[in-house]
């Protein structure tokens, strides 16, 4: 027999060779981010995970201002809209009015290192037990790719067209780091999604974190180093590729704290 | 007869964005840039020859925008 | 009658905080009232009720708390003063651009800038004018006296949820600190889970209802067309407060020529500032607008109607309330202001006097 395309269409493509398809928990709408922004993965991450464990009517997401503004249209659970920031305080009040639901903040760079740096910090310090995805992507994409607290040393943004001189415009901020020093979190990591092998440890990562949330342990916390390919001024494969040989770099993957212990020197 | 395994994939070429992602991902090199494009313009993948596909789903796993539907399973040969 | 106490006014409110069956406070301390979310701690409402106390680290950690708690459908409250209300501000925008509900409760002091710590009521524009960014209202409740401290709170939650829509109590330093008999409302119980999923499960986030839409919260919408039909139906809604929910006082209006019009701390003053003139045979009454925002513009007009010889304003600011005075009585009628600021407290006498040369014999 003669296996051609055709064939093996037919012979393959039924309900239960089914192995791998979007979510019911991810909307149909069309995502509003760039050809190949590492936000539609792990949005898809996350609520394949929420879909997974059960959890679709006891989940209730943040959704920041940034480019994810708009995370509420596709992610299909109960959501809010934050101010700019301010989503680990929305988080902390829904948590703690509904402690048996899971509850989880989605944000940008912009959104929790700079102006939400504050409420990052007390939130995480008082251990709320909510779970923090912090999508990492070295720029500000939204308003047209002004420098992060995350635009790592030498990077060229439309605010630091010479590249980020640290000694005029000050270091990138590992919020990650700090906020795995604080006795409030539990489950610290860092991650990315630029390959299928990244994608499925971040996900992994971000299940841990979720776990946690469910037993009560306190925050936790998954950092998702991204791409802006519009920002960086890349196609998304270079940008992916940028990511790998540049920002992991300075910003190291994998687990930090575990169970409520640093596993990871922190530099 | 001996037995396979055999992946396919479907992709929503409407839905499509054109990274190109996939094309990278995948470890057979048989998800290639159509020509055409789609209604909103872009240059769609393209599942061009599917009898190397094993259905690992690493496609479907890096798609930002969730076009990739995986299908495997054992066939006879 | 209900239980009978002597207590501050800040006392009071958190005491009618605890009774009224609130869910969460989430409050910052600034004088003049930290003995809000102090008289919470202590009074460990968490077993008493149930309900949630926190001390957020700022008025802007406090509010979008608020917003957040105020989006699960339950009943959410915090306190602040002028300062603290300013930064709060932002997220009292979102509130009322998201529609929901909540109590905010600002002891004024004086400003502008860190200013004093004394009372005053210069932040009248920004509770009934807007104050954050956009075009919304809040309800504003002004009280008097600490036993409408107590007695708005349950109110302010009936609008809260009947509007959808942020309620704050306009106090100032004076009706916080100062000390009253007070009669406390008997306990209401706080929702059961199923009572919030019941009565607010339609757009509240309780989790996604099995068999039904899943619920958003938020202010933003950028289709333009839509975006204006929320706005237009935002004041809908207002206007339905302003035809249903005004509420306002008066004291010796019946055959009153000419009129003081004054809230809060200011109407307890010029309350004795009346007696005073009554008893020099001057024909005066006291409105006292107790809703700030709907105003009560048509007690005016009506008394304007009857023949009103005059309307002096006395407020703790510059004169700010004396423009929707002005807004009800037009030219038809005299309109003069008398007040003080930074701390400096209005006497009767002074109102008398005002009265007299600004109204009478101006």
């Amino acid at each position: 027999m003669e296996l051609t395309a055709d064939k093996i269409k037919e012979l393959v493509v039924k309900p239960e060779n089914k192995v791998y398809t979007k979510t019911p928990l991810l909307t149909d709408k069309t995502l509003s981010y760039c050809p190949g922004c590492g936000h539609g993965v792990a949005h898809r991450i996350l609520m394949e995970l929420v879909e997974e464990m059960g959890l679709e009517n006891d989940t209730i997401g943040i959704a920041p201002v940034g480019c994810s503004v708009l995370a509420y249209e596709f992610m299909n659970v109960d959501m809010q809209e934050a101010a700019h920031g301010r989503a680990p305080a929305l988080a902390t009040a829904i948590k703690r009015l509904w402690p048996n639901k899971f509850v989880f903040s989605y944000q940008g760079d912009g959104d929790l290192a700079a102006i939400g740096g504050n409420e990052t910090l007390h939130t995480c310090n008082r251990g709320e037990n909510i779970t923090i995805i912090f999508i990492n992507n070295g720029i500000y994409g939204m308003t047209g790719g002004q420098m992060a607290p995350t635009t790592i040393p030498g990077m060229r943004t439309s605010t630091s067209p010479y590249g980020r001189d640290v000694q005029m415009m000050g270091y990138p901020l590992k919020m990650t780091e700090i906020v795995a020093m604080l006795p409030g979190t539990y489950y610290v990591s860092r991650q990315a999604v630029y390959s299928a092998k990244h994608v499925r440890k971040a996900k992994k990562a971000i299940k841990k974190a979720i776990e946690a949330q469910l037993e009560g342990k306190g925050t936790s916390f998954v950092e998702i180093v991204s791409n802006c390919n519009s920002g960086w001024k890349m196609t998304p494969v270079k940008a992916n590729q940028w990511l790998e040989e540049n920002m992991l770099d300075y910003y190291h993957l994998g687990d930090i704290k575990v169970d409520g212990k640093l596993v990871k020197e922190i530099v | 007869m001996a037995k396979k395994v055999q992946g396919y994939i479907e992709i929503d070429k409407e839905r499509c964005k054109g990274c190109e992602l996939c094309v990278v991902a995948c470890p057979k090199d048989i998800i290639r840039m159509s020509k055409d494009v789609n209604a909103k313009g872009y240059h769609y993948a393209e599942f061009f020859n599917p009898e190397p596909c094993v259905g690992c789903a690493d496609c479907a796993v890096v798609c930002p925008d969730g076009v990739i539907t995986v299908y495997r399973a054992r066939i006879e040969v | 009658m209900g239980e009978l106490r002597l207590m501050k006014g800040n006392e009071a409110f958190a005491e009618a905080v605890i009774r009224a069956g609130a869910d969460g406070y989430f409050g910052y301390p600034i004088t003049p009232q930290s003995e809000v979310i102090e008289y919470l701690m202590a009074e460990k409402p968490y077993e008493r009720t149930g309900m949630v106390v926190l001390q957020a680290e700022s008025e802007l950690a406090a509010i979008n708390m608020l917003y957040g708690g105020a989006g699960t459908g339950k009943k959410v409250v915090t306190s602040s003063s002028s300062p603290g209300i300013s930064l709060m501000m932002e997220g009292i925008s979102y509130m009322a651009g998201a529609e929901l509900p909540c109590v905010l409760m600002n002891v004024q002091r004086g400003g502008p800038g860190l200013g004093t710590i004394q009372p005053s009521q210069s932040d009248y524009f920004q509770a009934t004018k807007g104050g954050g960014h956009g075009d919304y209202r809040l309800l504003v409740l002004a009280p008097a006296s600490v036993q409408e401290m107590s007695d708005f709170v349950p109110l302010a939650f009936d609008l809260a949820f009947k509007y959808r829509n942020p309620v704050m109590i306009l106090s100032d330093g004076v009706i916080g600190q100062m000390m009253e008999k007070v009669e406390l409302f008997d306990s209401i119980p706080r929702w059961t889970d199923e009572e919030v999923i019941e009565k607010n499960g339609d757009w509240a986030t309780v989790g996604k209802r099995p068999g039904k839409e899943r619920n958003i919260i938020t202010s933003l919408d950028l289709d333009p067309y839509s975006m204006e039909k929320h706005n237009h139906d935002l004041f809908a809604k207002y206007q339905k407060m302003e035809e249903e929910e005004v509420r306002w006082e008066e004291i010796n209006t019946e055959d009153a020529e000419y009129f003081i019009v004054a809230y809060g701390s200011a109407s307890r003053i010029s309350q004795k500032a009346i007696e005073l003139a009554r008893a020099e045979g001057i024909k005066v009454g006291l409105i006292r607008p107790i809703t700030l925002y709907p105003y009560p513009y048509k007690v005016l007009q009506e008394k304007v109607e009857k023949g009103a010889k005059g309307f002096l304003t006395v407020e703790l600011n510059m004169g700010q309330m004396i423009e929707d005075v002005k807004l009800a009585v037009k030219d038809n009628s005299k309109v003069e202001f008398f007040g003080h600021v930074g701390g400096v407290i209005p006497t009767p006498e002074e109102v008398v006097e005002a009265l007299k040369t600004k109204i009478i014999g101006g």
